[in-house]
């Protein structure tokens, strides 16, 4: 029954409530980070889809240019919405490849036709194995591209209007 | 009316602990001999709190939707059992029960501890006018259960669907009694510690309480787990989820506590040690609330998170645990130990019993605050799962296990008797069952295989300390004793054989194909719409055959209409060798249907065994209670 054996509850105590405390004032954040930031795009080959829209390969990824990319599907209700903030950074000059996730040809040219073409490139992933290797969980989401094809963000679901500012800042910078 | 009527019995009660908690000192201090007074505003104060919470049920009861809080979590529409429930389903009405729990524990204690020298009792019911008031302050002040809203809603925003559940009516009162009857337990060291007199006496007052919050704990860990099991629809009974360690937690501390308030009442002897148990217990039980409460961990029990009631929660936490650690670092020195025993008595094998389950409370702390520290310490983010909690708490616990067939063999102060060969047969049983496991089923874990053989060596060691006496005059709390680590033999055993014998299988299929699973074949008959009072579903009616009896099984995909919630709704089907557990997915583009489908031999044991563990605690309850209430006859 030594001193130090009294003391060290409320040694033990005292930490334990500092770490509550300390928690309490920064509470967690909820957003999940991708674990692919600051990694190269993962090695892929996808063949193309729609008639004058070429494949997309991860060599496409990294010709010194940042950019985005975007995976999509035409059967995805949100994508749609997402459709007309994609159009316009493609006018402010953003350079936007697609992957189209468990997608028909026929899908994808109705879609494009209907919501407007932004994408450079559109490749097909039919079983969706580059969105997994990609450590994307859903559609939509978008990754910014650096111009030597390493992953610099994640954004999981649709951009938004009020994101497209950010969005060319940050590709500016990575110029 | 009835809402200010319980917000006045509120502040009144409140008003009460204080004046309890000032004459309490006054008498301790010995100036003024305010004895009776402590006592009958103990009684008052209690009553109090229950007629708040009385107010609140019928606020509840009728929709009241000018009260803020029915009109958040309520709904016309829906049954009357889950209105009333509904009122302890969310933040202010389970802390108001909280509260009303901690003061009916303060009127019982007043009103049936006469034995205690008059300064403990008095010192012990001023630390419970202590918690009291700080709880009432956290009611009153960050979590008004009875705030009006101006004007009323027009409806309702309804209840959790995943909460519309029988469980919810039981699970979280039957866990505050446990939680809150610790703080018995805590008071009264406190209040034995102030007055320095830690003795036998104060070990009988206390047992009574820690036993019935044990009980409560044991029932209410059990039902949430069988909750979570059928309502979840994930198939598992336990997930190490911060919240569902929160509440094991008090139970492991309560445990060791159950065992040396007993070498204390028996024996004279481990002081110092019970009194920081019944600390820590009750710390336990305020960390858990404060976890809960905060959010500050992220859990699938997702509450309201408010940064100022966590602080207010951390506060008290702080104030109280550090105080009566504090008392304690003053006093235990002074605590002269009682009688000596040997290594091998049954005292040594509770010190040693007390020591494996704070280390395995401690994994569980760790592991459970271990994602907080880190991220303090380096801001990256992990989680802690079964894997750690598994490997580390598991072994420790097979060790448990083996004591607990060991230690009710063992007498008092000195072994001199060779009781060890008396475990030959359940030794043997537990070698057999583990060259069979080792053999027969080489994909389950070791420590599956380790769970069987233990499980198959203590079931039959648990019975031990009553062969040979008579049934009739064996004291109820042997026969509670010896059910209890039944129970807990019982439970080893379905844990061990769900790790081991679990077939699981998870197809896409139309109705009319039949999948198998374990010894079964499962037909899939067909999908239906179907609708109750405050939801719509689609039910799959599934036909399960094995040899010649049929089972007809109907899990659902329910949605909820407000607020708009989706749910699976298991079916199971339990059988005495058994569960057959089926769950209803979504549907693909082609006609076909998720189905998740669990074939989960003798899964049932475990529940069976915690209930066989609270009745052996409830059996040991009445025993200790009528031979009190014998010996009080004679005096």
């Amino acid at each position: 029954m030594s001193r130090a054996f009294r003391l060290l509850p409320i040694i033990l105590l005292v930490w334990v409530l500092l770490a509550f405390a300390w928690r309490l004032i920064q509470p967690p954040d909820p957003t999940v980070r991708s674990q692919l930031v600051n990694r190269e795009v993962p090695q892929f080959v996808l063949q193309p889809l729609v008639d004058g829209v070429p494949g997309l390969t991860s060599a496409d990824l990294a010709t010194g240019e940042p950019r985005l990319l975007n995976l999509f599907g035409s059967w995805c209700v949100p994508c749609i919405g997402e459709a007309p903030v994609l159009e316009d950074l493609q006018r402010r000059g953003v350079k936007i490849d697609g992957i189209a996730i468990r997608d028909t040809a026929s899908g994808v040219s109705a879609f494009l036709r209907r919501h407007g073409n932004p994408y450079a490139r559109v490749g097909s992933d039919p079983n969706s194995n580059v969105q997994l290797a990609l450590g994307s969980a859903g559609v939509p989401e978008t990754f910014v591209v650096d111009g030597k094809g390493v992953i610099r963000r994640q954004y999981v679901g649709p951009i938004s209007s009020s994101d497209v500012s950010k969005i060319i800042v940050e590709l500016k910078e990575l110029r | 009316m009835i809402a200010e009527a319980g917000l006045a019995a509120l502040w009144l009660a409140a008003a009460l602990s204080l004046l309890g908690l000032f004459l309490s000192v006054v008498h301790v201090r010995g100036k003024l001999d305010a004895d009776r007074a402590v006592r009958s505003l103990a009684i008052v104060q209690g009553v109090l709190c229950l007629l708040a919470f009385a107010m609140l049920l019928v606020a509840f009861a009728n929709t009241d939707l000018s009260v803020a809080l029915v009109a958040e979590n309520s709904h016309s529409a829906k049954p009357l059992i889950y209105k009333i429930a509904g009122a302890w389903g969310n933040h202010e009405g389970s802390m108001l029960l909280w509260v009303t729990v901690l003061g009916l524990s303060g009127t019982a204690l007043a009103a049936f501890s006469r034995q205690l020298p008059s300064r403990t009792l008095i010192a012990a019911l001023g630390a419970q006018a202590a918690l009291a008031l700080g709880f009432h302050a956290f009611l009153l002040f960050a979590s008004n259960p009875f705030a009006r809203l101006d004007p009323p809603a027009p409806q309702g925003r309804g209840l959790n669907p995943l909460l519309q559940d029988p469980g919810l009516a039981f699970h979280p009162p039957t866990l505050y009694l446990g939680y809150v009857g610790l703080s018995v337990a805590f008071s009264l060291a406190v209040g034995a510690m102030l007055a320095g007199d830690v003795d036998r006496k104060l070990a009988r007052a206390m047992r009574p309480w820690v036993l019935g919050a044990w009980i409560f704990l044991t029932l209410g860990i059990t039902a949430g787990s069988y909750w979570a099991y059928y309502e979840l629809g994930w198939g598992g009974w336990w997930f190490w989820d911060p919240v569902e360690n929160a509440s094991l937690m008090p139970w492991l501390a309560s445990t060791a506590l159950l065992h040396s308030v007993a070498v204390l009442a028996a024996r004279n002897a481990l002081k110092a040690w019970t009194m920081m148990l019944a600390v820590i217990a009750f710390s336990m039980s305020m960390v858990g609330t404060f976890l809960v409460r905060s959010g500050i961990l992220t859990s699938v029990h997702a509450f309201a998170v408010d940064p100022t009631r966590g602080a207010f929660i951390l506060i008290l936490l702080g104030l109280y645990v550090t105080a009566a650690f504090l008392l304690f670092a003053v006093r235990a020195a002074t605590l002269r130990e009682g009688a000596p025993f040997d290594p091998v008595s049954r005292e040594a094998a509770i010190v040693v019993n007390n020591l494996l389950l704070t280390v395995i409370l401690g994994i569980v702390f760790i592991g459970t605050l271990y994602p907080l520290m880190a991220e303090a310490v380096s801001g990256e983010k992990i989680s802690v799962g079964a894997p750690y909690f598994n490997a580390v708490a598991g072994p420790l616990a097979i060790l448990l296990g083996i004591l607990l067939a060991v230690g009710p063999l063992l007498s008092w102060r000195q072994e001199k008797r060779p009781v060890l060969r008396k475990l030959a047969l359940p030794a043997l049983f537990a070698a057999t069952a583990l060259v069979i496991a080792f053999l027969a089923l080489p994909q389950a874990t070791v420590l599956a295989k380790l769970g069987l053989a233990l499980a198959a060596g203590l079931i039959p060691a648990a019975v031990l300390p009553l062969i040979g006496r008579n049934p009739l005059r064996t004291p109820l709390a042997v026969w509670g004793m010896a059910i209890a680590h039944l129970g807990a033999g019982v439970a080893v055993a379905g844990m061990a054989a769900d790790s081991a014998f679990t077939v699981e299988k998870l197809t896409a299929s139309r109705p009319g194909e039949t999948v198998s699973v374990g010894p079964w074949l499962v037909r899939f008959e067909s999908v239906a719409p179907v609708a109750g009072p405050n939801w719509t579903a689609v039910e799959a009616e599934l036909r399960a055959s094995r040899g010649g009896g049929v089972q007809i099984l109907r899990p659902q995909s329910r949605f909820f209409t407000s607020p708009p919630t989706e749910t699976n709704e298991a079916a199971i089907k339990t059988l005495l060798n058994g569960q057959l557990y089926t769950v209803l997915g979504q549907a693909d583009a082609e006609g076909r249907w998720q189905l998740r489908l669990w074939w989960k031999p003798l899964v049932t044991l475990i529940w069976f065994g915690g209930v066989l563990v609270g009745l052996g605690g409830l059996l040991a309850f009445v025993g200790h209670a009528r031979r009190a209430w014998r010996r009080r006859a004679l005096i």
